[in-house]
């Protein structure tokens, strides 16, 4: 197999697959091959290629090229029995005569078809003969035939080439016929006004009419050309500057303009001024809505017609202007701009007029509607025209806005708090007059809180419309953050905390005179209003805003604890200030009673003196003005029969003047040294000291104040005898009704105490009452 | 002087009137007045040993009656003037009158402190401020810097202004005004001021200030309502010269500029009662000394007002380099009003307080129950404002 192989040659296609029936069709061939080859002498390449089959060299090989009948019959007469030599002889005999036979036969057969053959060649011989006379004639004809033609292109030669030239000369004359007839054509145009053909026109004759103008006819018609053409811009442009027609219209001349090759930067400017024409009028008209004499529109009608006329066309004007000056690059932007910017401040300017017109209104729902509509219809244009910053612009008018707007409304609750506190001096006031119950002061509390609170609640309601989720301009950064925070938050609610303590605290810093004006009653008020504050409302409102305005925490904010102390502050300078005023009256109640008397030459008391009737009384008063706006509190325990105990005690043993310094041995008066131990041991007492939050720390403080007063004018004076029973006497009084008001009531006692022994050195013959007739007297009154 | 213990002196009666000598400039002494009804007053002359911290006092009967107020002559150390109450026919009539000390008692001749059980001697009348006929004297003050010759007394409604004459034994009245309104006015105390050639006086009344022309006798300014209530003392900057501070029952010192009589400059409230004395130290202005009734005495540094708001200027060639460096660091740091110290000494009401007019650095304060108490300025303060 590998022998095939490698016999099969180069041309013997896919051989490395010998195996399957395509393999025996090659072998037959090859044998075919092979005989043909052996035939032909080519059998060397076969004869080392198959060793394996019959030798073709093989001598004994009947069939083989080396066949050697010597050879064969030797080797049959030798191997061979004679049996089989004759068979052998027999069958060479058959093969022989049939050899023969088919050699006749295909004799024959090549033969007839040989003598065939030799008859078709004689046929061809004569045919090819005569093909040979016509081919003769053929050529010589085929020569006359191309003379001829020579001859006849010689002749044609000329008249071609004149009508080519002809040709060239129409299509020229058709183009100088255009030219010569532009001027009119253009005339006839411009009359029609159809100038777009016009302008086209211009166009294609334009490059021609350049490149020939050193030809005198042509020059004319490029004068002609140029000057129709100047009269069609002039047209154009005046068509453009009357302005009637609209922005398209006026696009479309300055496109005309621009392709009659016009300066562009002269008509960006012409066009900008065009349209600053037609915006200064809609701005103009505005202004004519701002004046102060006809009734001005609503503010939401004027940003419409602002944002509709104005904005509105500045909107068509700059796309008009982009559309057609692209080409002008960044410079014609700019210049865009710097218009857009012009006229946008012009029209900010007359819009903030008019929202400075709206700001003492109160609507804040059409200002809030009239602004989003500004804001909305300005960011069209904002997009388009970036860098002229209107939107930037509008943004910061609508938030300049809103700034004012919170001030304002600042100052609303401020008045309205300062409103709420002059309805209540006004009720302080009335019932003294009418004599009858008016409002308690309770209510008086409960309707100032409840007022400054639904007006801080409406204020949050009514500033709330500037971040609602619908307006245009309440997703800025401004009006989620700072707005929130710093203006709402801030500036609003804890601006008028802060103002209302500042308020309130500034009745406390007016000098004794002038407070005096501000009714006792109001500054107790105000002090439960600010205690209320700093308890509960405070951290409310602050809790509502902060709800209400989801305020974030990039800016730092008042804490609650800052603003309650604050309140808490205040409401303490009140109440102490409170204690001081009516201290103050019931002390001036006392010095009077104490300076205008004649102490030396008075007479035996009877009675308490009406003046300190007075005082306790006062005191009553107070201390049921203060139950109402504050609790009880807490006093130290008290003895069962104090009025008594203690008075006995000073009346008795104490008018030998307890004031000899215990360090003075050559004292001349009797030292009670129990006394001066006593009072070693107190503490000393602040007269005008912060007061706790209950109505006996407040009472204790005015009481204080009064005993005080008292003492130092006691020592002021002179006493006679009467006169120092006189003081025992009030004082005695004031024991009994004034203990129960105060936290400790030994204070009163030692306040006392000392007023007497004060009059009793005071006096040059002390000669205390009885304590029994003091007592007499004083329960008698 | 090691330590800034308060030196305290208890007198046997009670006391309102305490004041330096003030032609005294050597020895620190105070003359302080009682008041007693029952009893003889006297006149305390208290020395104050300020090496060896003690007191040394002298005693002076003054039988006229109890004291008010006592001023004490700038020129001649002998000379005093007394308030006192007498009491005639169930009335109570307060006078003034100028006295001398008896010559042996006089400061300088400090021989006889001792003898105290020997009689106390009197003080020499010289002259009565006149009839009381203006009503009761409330105060009377000296001419500053002057021979001791010039006197005013506020009685009632009226600013007197007298002449000494012959060694102030004679009281020639020079002039007069009077203080017209509704109501009864009431002069409650008055101070001369040591500026503008001692031509002007301040007065209070009822809550009002007004300050006097002494050549004319008329108003030149006036501060209405300057305090809540009513004033109790007034004392001017002795280095500025529009400068002056009142005192009153509001519990406040208020700082004034008279050429602005509309705002106080500054106002304290640090007391908790009436505030009864204010005194500017003589030397350095900054320091202001206050006397309440709660019973303290509260020093305060004013300095932001002080006629040195920068602290001591100090001459740059008298410093060595090291010295130098001190008032430059001091004065990086601005200066601070604030409250030096407070005096909790006494018990009782503080009525009178002055400092002492030798050493500017001591002070002494009087309460109702007649206890002196001298303290001294606090040392680290003292050298702050020198260096």
């Amino acid at each position: 197999m590998a022998a095939a192989a490698a016999g099969r040659g180069p041309g013997s296609g896919p051989g490395d697959s010998p195996e399957g029936p395509e393999a025996e069709a090659p072998e037959r061939r090859r044998k075919a091959h092979g005989m043909l080859k052996l035939y032909y002498g080519l059998s060397e390449v076969e004869a080392a290629g198959r060793p394996a089959g019959p030798d073709p060299l093989d001598p004994i090989d009947l069939n083989g090229a080396h066949f050697d009948p010597e050879v064969y019959l030797d080797k049959l007469r030798r191997e061979c029995p004679l049996a089989q030599l004759m068979d052998s002889e027999t069958d060479m005999v058959r093969q022989i005569r049939a050899l023969d036979s088919d050699m006749q036969t295909l004799v024959y057969e090549n033969y007839n078809k040989f003598i065939s053959a030799t008859d078709t060649i004689r046929k061809m011989k004569n045919d090819f003969r005569k093909m040979e006379d016509e081919m003769d004639r053929l050529a010589t004809n085929m020569a006359v035939i191309t003379d001829f033609s020579a001859r006849i292109s010689a002749t044609l030669q000329d008249r071609h080439e004149r009508i080519t030239k002809l040709a060239g000369v129409h299509a020229l004359l058709r183009k100088l016929q255009f030219l010569f007839e532009l001027p009119s054509r253009l005339t006839k145009c411009v009359e029609l006004g159809a100038y777009g053909q016009a302008v086209r026109y211009q166009g294609r004759a334009r490059a021609v009419l350049q490149q020939y103008q050193h030809l005198p006819s042509f020059r004319a018609i490029q004068d002609d050309c140029q000057v129709i053409t100047a009269r069609l811009a002039q047209q154009l442009r005046q068509r453009f500057r009357e302005g009637g027609s609209g922005a398209p219209e006026q696009a479309e001349c300055v496109e005309l303009l621009l392709a009659l090759g016009e300066p562009a930067e002269e008509l960006c400017e012409e066009f900008l001024a065009h349209g600053r024409g037609r915006l200064e009028e809609e701005l103009r008209s505005l202004e004519a809505e701002l004046g102060p004499s006809p009734p001005a529109p609503d503010v939401l009608e004027f940003t419409d017609r602002g944002g509709s006329g104005f904005v509105g066309g500045l909107c068509q004007v700059a796309a008009a202007y982009q559309e057609l000056f692209a080409a002008q690059g960044p410079a014609g932007a700019e210049k865009l701009a710097a218009f857009a910017r012009e006229l946008g401040s012009r029209y900010f300017a007359l819009v903030e007029r008019r929202l400075a017109q709206e700001q003492g209104g109160s609507d804040n729902s059409l200002l809030v509607r009239a602004l989003d509509r500004f804001h909305r219809r300005l960011r069209a244009p904002g997009a388009l025209l970036a860098a002229a910053g209107l939107a930037e612009a509008a943004t910061g008018i609508v938030e300049r806005v809103a700034r004012e707007r919170l001030g304002q409304h600042l100052q609303g609750l401020q008045s309205a708090f300062l409103g709420c506190l002059t309805d209540v001096r006004q009720a302080l006031a009335a019932p003294r007059v009418a004599g009858k119950e008016g409002p308690g002061l309770a209510e008086l509390l409960a309707n100032v809180a409840s007022s400054t609170l639904s007006h801080i609640k409406a204020s949050l309601a009514s500033v709330h419309l500037f971040t609602a989720k619908e307006v245009s301009f309440s997703n800025k950064p401004y009006f989620r953050g700072e707005f929130c925070s710093q203006g709402v938050r801030e500036s609003l609610i804890v601006g008028f905390i802060r103002s209302m303590c500042q308020t309130a605290q500034n009745f406390c810093d007016s000098p004794g005179e002038k407070g005096g004006a501000t009714p006792p009653a109001l500054l107790l008020l105000l002090s439960r209003l600010c205690l209320d504050y700093e308890t509960a409302t405070i951290s409310y409102i602050l809790t509502l805003t902060d709800e209400q305005f989801l305020v974030q925490d990039q800016f730092p904010v008042t804490p609650v604890s800052t603003l309650c102390a604050e309140a808490r502050e205040t409401a303490r300078r009140l109440l102490t200030h409170y204690v001081k005023v009516q201290g103050l009256v019931i002390s001036q109640m006392l010095r009077k009673s104490v300076e205008t008397r004649d102490w030396l030459s008075t007479l035996e008391p009877r009675n308490v003196r009406a003046v300190m009737k007075r005082v306790v009384e006062d005191t009553t008063a107070i201390d049921v003005q203060v139950g109402l706006l504050y609790e009880e509190g807490v006093r130290k325990a008290q003895s069962s029969d104090s009025s008594k105990r203690t008075f006995s005690v000073y009346s008795s043993s104490r008018q030998q003047g307890r004031y000899a310094p215990s360090y003075t041995p050559s004292a001349p008066m009797d030292t009670n040294l129990l006394s001066n131990i006593q009072k070693l041991f107190s503490e000393r007492i602040d007269v005008f000291s912060p007061v706790e939050f209950n109505k006996v720390s407040v009472l204790t403080g005015i009481i204080k104040i009064s005993l005080k007063t008292l003492l130092e004018c006691v020592r002021l004076r002179t006493f006679g005898r009467f006169g120092l029973q006189q003081v025992q006497v009030d004082c005695h009084f004031l024991q009994l009704y004034l203990w129960r008001f105060v936290a400790d009531e030994e204070l009163v006692h030692l306040l006392l105490d000392e007023v007497v022994a004060s009059a009793a050195l005071r006096c040059p013959d002390p000669v205390p009452m009885e304590p029994s007739v003091v007592e007499v007297i004083c329960e008698r009154g | 002087m090691e330590d800034d213990a308060p030196v305290i002196y208890g007198l046997e009666f009670q006391a309102r009137a305490l004041t330096p000598q003030t032609a005294e400039t050597d020895a620190i002494r105070f003359l302080v007045g009682t008041q007693s009804l029952k009893y003889d007053n006297q006149i305390h002359i208290i020395d104050f040993d300020d090496e060896n911290n003690v007191i040394n006092k002298n005693v002076l009967l003054h039988q006229a009656g109890e004291i008010w107020h006592v001023s004490a002559s700038p020129a001649d150390k002998g000379v005093l003037a007394t308030c006192y109450n007498k009491t005639a026919d169930g009335k109570v009539v307060t006078c003034a009158a100028v006295w001398r000390m008896p010559a042996e008692l006089e400061p300088g001749g400090h021989e006889s402190p001792e003898d105290a059980a020997s009689p106390a001697h009197a003080l020499e009348l010289l002259c009565h401020l006149g009839p009381a006929a203006h009503g009761s004297t409330a105060c009377v003050a000296w001419e500053p810097a002057g021979d001791g010759k010039r006197v005013i007394s506020l009685a009632d409604n009226h600013i007197l202004l007298w002449d000494l004459q012959e060694s102030s034994s004679q009281a020639v009245l020079a002039s007069s005004a009077s203080l017209e309104g509704k109501g009864q006015l009431k002069f409650t105390t008055g101070r001369w001021s040591p500026h503008h050639n001692c031509t002007q006086v301040a007065t209070a009344n009822d809550t009002a200030v007004r300050g006097w022309d002494t050549r004319t006798m008329s108003q030149i300014y006036c501060i209405e309502s300057a305090h809540g209530q009513l004033v109790r003392d007034l004392d001017f900057n002795p280095n500025k010269q529009y400068y002056l501070a009142s005192c009153g029952d509001d519990c406040r010192v208020k700082f004034w500029d008279t050429r602005n009589v509309t705002e106080p400059i500054k106002t304290l409230e640090e007391h908790s009662h009436w505030v009864w004395s204010v005194r500017y130290n003589h030397s350095h202005d900054q320091l202001v000394l206050t006397g309440s009734s709660d019973s303290r005495v509260i020093l305060s540094n004013m300095v932001s007002i002080s006629s040195e708001p920068f602290g001591h200027l100090v001459d740059d060639d008298d410093l060595s380099d090291q010295e130098e460096r001190r008032p430059e660091e001091k004065s990086q740091e601005p200066p601070q009003d604030s409250v030096i110290a407070t005096y909790e000494e006494h018990e009782d009401s503080v009525y009178a307080v002055d400092w002492s007019s030798a050493d500017p650095w001591l002070f002494a304060s009087l309460s109702y129950d007649g206890r002196l108490v001298i303290n001294r300025v606090p040392r680290a303060l003292k050298y702050h404002i020198l260096l």
